[in-house]
């Protein structure tokens, strides 16, 4: 019955190993470590002065919290351009906050993720229940956001001496040698990626992206999924905004602009497919320290660091068309077993061919906004 | 040689005794325009113009129109493959970096190179094209989804602008070319220069999307890209031409940018892409591939770029105008499911009468 | 008899204009698998869906153990205690088998967290149980329909439904794998559950259950036991009309070979195929679901590719992958799935009909809609489409109707060879029988047909020669004389590869005339 499948039993050592091997996490991390090595080779304090050290764990911490909060939105089919303006809102209420109010630091803080939070609300209704693709709604709340921090900053800015001393001291400050930033991006990681691996509701999240219309028929309340990954991500986004204020010690009008797109990408360079369903947080965060430490690497290595940008275009488009080919291949030898399969019984062959090309969510047969709209909140939530 | 025809068999039993005939349209003409989403956008921009010349000062001054079109030519021109691009389902998120490669291209080519203006901006076109094609390339025969592949690219062509020139700047271009780009038309008219290329560039893409057997292929493959390929549209090669027409025009409109501002750098349009989306959005093209027309999507583009310059005279900020036309697209893609949705409530309290469980809301299709 | 667990009585159904469902009615018993059968298009996947709370019903009465209820959503079905094993099964690829089949419901453990390993221990437990070994770690992608059915069934099992409704489960399974699953739904009954049997193979619902109820035009019209009954009544209250008045075939001279097809195969779907046809002759595909019919003909006419073989029109080659030469060629081809496929419903009717000649009615390369309309209209009066304008969407007709926009689409491009899949599925009785003598006038006039069916009476009553494809192979190539259901049947089911050795290349002489 089962001739295609690959092993009985997927604990076996071989299988294991074989699985690591193939996984996008390890290929990215690995991929990293080799840029840290080379770098290094190159230029010691890289890695082993004290502030390359902190600055290589450090640097990568906001991004990692957008990408976090991107996959959330990614897997269940959807997108969040809007990140990148709800982290220059929010880091300009912290600011301002500390300006205009003696809130403790921790206030000010969850302050802010309450306001990436309600902006994230905000996104997720509409499109949970406007029934209108994520790209569209984001981009339109991605300029609302924007205009809305620049108007009530006007011509202000954030400045250090603004900020009480010990807030900005914990962009700096380390705990056993590693970053407070890092540890707080590490635990926002963790607990994301424990939820999306372990709780029922978060397993829904893929299910919802791998079939919008299976996860209707399942009876899967879409909808409030859809904002949920939303909230999530707008909070991280708040988050983010007070991490780069205590980072940068200010805040000026054009923070977190353009991030978005290092988001979206550092998810897919981690493995997460664009239109939902599959890939980790912990592929995400892997792949946005890549992207940031590949900024940091490329002056050392002797090239203009005016050629980041063009080195993680290429990592994107990469990332995307290895997929692709891998998937390919994979279909292929599936076709080719049953084929096997099929004629190797001298009986009644026991397995239907089934176009494997034909599976459902192959992303290449999809657009961006794929007629079946995965936030269709039809019946499921009435 | 064909065996089979219209006209009916003669010996056929089913000869229908009366041929039948069929109107060629359910609505009478004034209908069909006046109530399509084209029009509104069409009316909303007049109403913009009207109130703008009355109530905005200066905005009736004879230079106000002229930075209208000036201003809005780089998204005019942007629009008219974008709109083709989206109409197919897919979409473009890189115009504006291969605006800014092809600036940073023709800046070089010109000063560094020391080719003639000409050369180097035929070459840089070249550049464009190039770029349409990878993106074409890998989103038509790889089959790769467009927005990942454009955001990478959008990332890629950027950075290769920024790699080649970094910070710096090209400046030197003929005077001859960089007054066209500021030159008028008819001078104490408000039209400049650039709206000559646009109208035939216009006009071709409006021959090339609306009437012709090539642009019905675009909205087939939006709305139904499996139906297109049985019917034997080329979907590949449709999606492949248009994002290379989306590179040339992007080449184009990256050496008008630079002349008009007078400095090659990579950071030129940086962010335009999501204005020419925001307006072909607004002006009526689903997101979702097949619908939408080429004069809806041009009075978007002027719409938002009366809005900005009216509230720009009115001494508002750039920030209060983005936050206005941000409201406008989402209100604008908003509108299709309100309408939707009033329409759903009403056909409910209707039909709640009639029996114990009713759902007029039509089957989903799920299955089959 | 105990008190039913599912009452239906005068059950609508309505999808705007359309009548799917006029007046369903269904009551099933525990311990009892009821067969549901009708022809396509006679209501019983829409009375199952309402069931299941994928549709709301229009009006009637709908009981669950005695209560009266009204689902809303699927969700609401389901915790009352139906699950439903869809024809199509509807899983998430990219998550796990045991996923697949505990979603919303994995087993937790300590801190609400998912105990995977329970979850893979209650997988297997189910599989053993179904006599299947498939490893509920592995994502569903990829896997075969009969698999990804087992994984259907699991999850019904898991649900403990008190009614269960399977909807034509075997239709793309072998024999090995619908004993098994039979042997599973008895075990089921026996538990004393509520099974729902949708299928259009007699043998199978002779064997499995003790009711049959028998739909037509969205009515309902028995209920008996299946002991009282036999096959040839079944079928007349299914058509209620005699058979042969639907299949209007009139003779035709055969011409000389349209279409040869030689030693077509594509890794994974079929092999070896070799067929021709004639000028005026109608050959029908025959073969059950799954087995590749519609795939030969999809890469005949080049919308998929193919690995080796050759496909010739009037002895010219026509190139592989490459929908526009083999119209060129004179190929026209009315698809399985019209409303995925066969028409854009978006689109107008006008250029729906006038999509595949567009080329031709453009003047100086400019296209405009008064050229589509005039070139449309006469097509859509030969086919007597009923609309009220040209430019009405496809999307407001009924299926019958938009068969006929496909159809003139077609013959508009005055094609010499017609590749029909599917001809009648889902239309109205009325349509039917004109969309047969359509055909048979077409043959008439000289074109060459080939037609795909899963109605084994169109098939029968239509072809001239009658191909039956078995696993990808042509097992039988039976002329219209000697086509009987049995021999048919037999060739579809039980391949003989020996058999198929001989039989595949077809001995080149055109049907009797």
């Amino acid at each position: 019955m089962s001739a295609a499948t690959p092993s009985r039993d997927g604990s076996s050592l071989g299988a294991a190993v074989g699985a690591l091997l193939k996984s996008r996490e390890v290929a990215v991390a690995v991929v990293l470590v080799l840029l840290i090595a080379a770098t290094t080779l190159k230029s010691d304090a890289f890695l082993f002065s004290s502030t390359g050290w902190r600055d290589l764990l450090l640097t990568p911490s906001m991004l990692v919290l957008l990408a976090v909060g991107q996959t959330a939105v990614i897997i269940t089919r959807n997108v969040d351009l809007s990140v990148g303006s709800t982290l220059g809102l929010t880091a300009y209420l912290t600011g301002r906050l500390f300006i205009d109010t003696s809130l403790p630091i921790i206030l000010v803080v969850l302050a802010a993720v309450l306001m990436g939070a309600v902006l994230g609300l905000v996104n997720g209704v509409l499109v949970a229940w406007g029934r209108v693709p994520a790209l569209v709604i984001t981009l339109g709340t991605m300029y609302i956001y924007r205009g809305a921090f620049l108007t009530w900053a006007g011509s202000d800015r954030i400045n250090a001496g603004d900020m009480p001393r010990a807030f900005r001291d914990l962009g700096t400050d380390s705990i056993l040698g590693i970053p407070v930033l890092t540890i707080v991006a590490v635990v926002v990681l963790a607990a994301v990626g424990y939820y999306l691996h372990t709780a029922r509701g978060g397993r829904e999240f893929y299910a919802i992206g791998s079939d919008p219309d299976a996860a209707h028929l399942y009876g899967l309340r879409i909808s409030r999924r859809i904002m949920a990954a939303f909230v999530l991500s707008g909070a991280l986004a708040g988050l983010a905004g007070a991490v780069s204020a205590a980072r940068f010690g200010t805040v000026s009008s054009s923070v977190g602009t353009g991030i978005e797109f290092e988001a979206v990408g550092a998810a897919v360079i981690g493995g997460v497919a664009i239109f939902g369903g599959s890939g980790t947080v912990w592929g995400a965060a892997l792949g946005a320290f890549l992207l940031v430490t590949i900024n940091r690497s490329l002056p050392v290595l002797g090239i203009s660091d005016f050629w980041q940008q063009a080195v993680v275009g290429a990592l994107i488009v990469g990332a995307i068309t290895l997929d692709r080919v891998l998937v390919r291949r994979q279909e292929k030898k599936l076709v080719a077993a049953r084929d096997d399969a099929g004629s190797s019984h001298a009986g009644p062959p026991t397995r239907e061919p089934v176009v494997a090309t034909t599976a459902p969510g192959s992303p290449g047969a999809s657009a961006p906004g794929d007629t079946s709209s995965p936030t269709d909140p039809q019946e499921g939530t009435r | 040689m064909s065996t089979v025809s219209p006209e009916a068999t003669p010996g056929s039993p089913e000869t229908p005794s009366v041929e039948r005939t069929y109107a060629a349209y359910s609505r009478p003409f004034w209908q069909r325009v006046v109530l399509s989403r084209e029009f509104a956008v069409i009316a909303l921009l007049v109403a913009a113009i009207v109130f703008s010349r009355s109530q905005v000062e200066y905005f009736d001054g004879p230079q106000t129109m002229y930075y209208l079109f000036r201003d809005s030519a780089s998204v005019l021109l942007l629009a008219l493959p974008m709109t083709a691009i989206i109409i197919t389902g897919e979409i473009d998120l890189s115009v504006a970096s291969i605006v800014g490669l092809t600036s940073v291209s023709f800046g070089m080519l010109h000063d560094d190179v020391g080719l003639s203006a000409t050369i180097a901006a035929l070459l840089a076109i070249g550049v464009g094209v190039v770029c349409g094609a990878f993106n074409g390339f890998l989103i038509a025969y790889v089959g790769l989804p467009s927005i990942a592949v454009t955001i990478g690219t959008l990332a890629l062509f950027r950075g290769i602008g920024a790699g080649l020139l970094g910070t710096e700047s090209r400046t030197d271009f003929p005077e001859g070319w960089t007054d066209w780009a500021k030159d008028r038309i008819v001078e104490g008219q408000p039209y400049p220069m650039v709206l000559i290329p646009f109208v035939v560039l216009a006009i071709a893409f409006a021959l090339l999307i609306h009437f012709s057997s090539f642009g019905r292929g675009i909205f087939e493959i939006g709305q139904n890209d499996e139906a297109a390929h049985f019917t034997g549209v080329d979907v590949a090669r449709t999606k492949a031409i248009l994002f290379v027409l989306s590179g040339a025009v992007a080449g184009f409109v990256g050496i008008y940018l630079t002349l008009v501002s007078g400095v090659a750098r990579a950071e030129n349009a940086t962010g335009l892409e999501l204005s020419v989306i925001a307006a072909v959005l607004l002006g009526g093209v689903s997101i979702f591939g097949g619908r939408g027309a080429l004069h809806g999507v041009l009075a978007g583009v002027l719409l938002i770029g009366v809005i900005q310059r009216a509230m720009l005279l009115n001494g508002q900020t750039i920030n209060v105008i983005n936050i206005v036309i941000g409201v406008l697209l989402v209100l604008s893609v908003m509108s299709t499911s309100l309408l939707a949705a009033s329409r759903r409530v009403l056909a409910a309290s209707r039909g709640a009468r009639s029996s114990g469980g009713p759902s007029r809301s039509a089957g989903k299709r799920l299955l089959s | 008899m105990t008190d039913a667990t599912l009452v239906l009585k005068d059950v609508a159904k309505s999808f705007g204009s359309v009548v799917a469902l006029r007046s369903g009615s269904l009551t099933v018993h525990p311990g009892s698998i009821h067969a549901l059968v009708g022809e396509n298009g006679a209501g019983k996947s829409t009375l199952i869906k309402i069931v299941a709370g994928v549709h709301r019903r229009d009006s009637g009465v709908f009981e669950l153990k005695g209560e009266a209820v009204d689902f809303g959503s699927t969700a609401e079905s389901k915790a009352a205690g139906v699950a439903v094993i869809y024809q199509e099964p509807t899983l998430f690829p990219d998550l796990s088998v045991a996923e697949n089949i505990f979603m919303g419901r994995q087993p937790l453990g300590a801190g609400r967290r998912i105990d995977r390993h329970r979850m893979y221990a209650e997988s297997r437990a189910l599989f053993d149980r179904l006599g299947v070994e498939l490893d509920p770690r592995r994502p569903a992608r990829g896997l075969s329909i009969a698999d990804q059915q087992i994984i259907e069934i699991a999850k019904a099992i898991s649900l403990d439904a008190a009614l269960l409704i399977m909807d034509e489960p075997t239709a793309a399974l072998s024999g090995v794998e619908v004993d098994r699953l039979f042997a599973v739904a008895r075990s089921l009954r026996d538990e004393g559950r509520a099974i729902v049997f949708i299928s259009h193979r007699f043998e199978e619902v002779f064997d499995l259950c003790d009711t049959v109820t028998v739909m037509r035009d969205g009515d309902y019209v028995s209920t008996k036991r299946l002991a009282d009954t036999t096959v040839d009544s079944l079928v007349a209250e299914m058509v209620g009309r005699e058979v042969a008045e639907l299949f209007p075939k009139t003779e035709a001279e055969i011409g000389e070979v349209v279409l040869d097809v030689r030693d077509l195969s594509s890794v994974g779907q079929f092999h070896d195929v070799s067929f021709q046809v004639r000028a005026g002759e109608i050959v029908g595909l025959a073969g059950l679901v799954g087995a590749c019919r519609s795939e030969i003909a999809r890469a005949v006419f080049g919308v998929d590719g193919y690995d080796a073989g050759s496909v010739t029109v009037h002895g010219r080659p026509v190139p592989p992958r490459n929908p526009r030469a083999a119209i060129r060629a004179g190929i026209a081809f009315v698809p399985e799935d019209r409303r995925k496929q066969g028409l854009v419903t978006e689109g107008s009717v006008a250029r729906n009909v006038a999509a595949v000649i567009r080329t031709g009615l453009a003047k100086a390369g400019l296209l405009t809609s008064r050229a589509e309309n005039r070139a449309a209209a006469p097509w859509a009066a030969r086919l007597e489409v009923k609309t009220s304008a040209l430019d009405m969407h496809a999307a407001t007709m009924s299926g019958g109707n938009q068969q006929k926009v496909v159809i003139a689409k077609w013959l508009a491009t005055e094609p010499e060879l017609l590749i029909i899949d599917e001809p009648t599925r889902g239309i109205d009785v009325g349509t039917k029988s004109e969309v047969h003598r359509l055909l048979s006038d077409l043959a008439g006039q000289g074109l060459a047909i080939l037609m795909i069916s899963s109605e084994l009476p169109e098939v029968l009553g239509m072809a001239d020669r009658v191909l039956v494809v078995h696993e990808g192979r042509i097992t039988a190539d039976i002329a219209r004389a000697d086509a009987t259901p049995e021999n048919v049947m037999r060739a579809a089911t039980n391949a003989d590869p020996e058999h198929a050795e001989h039989t595949e290349h077809t001995d080149h002489e055109g049907a009797p005339a």
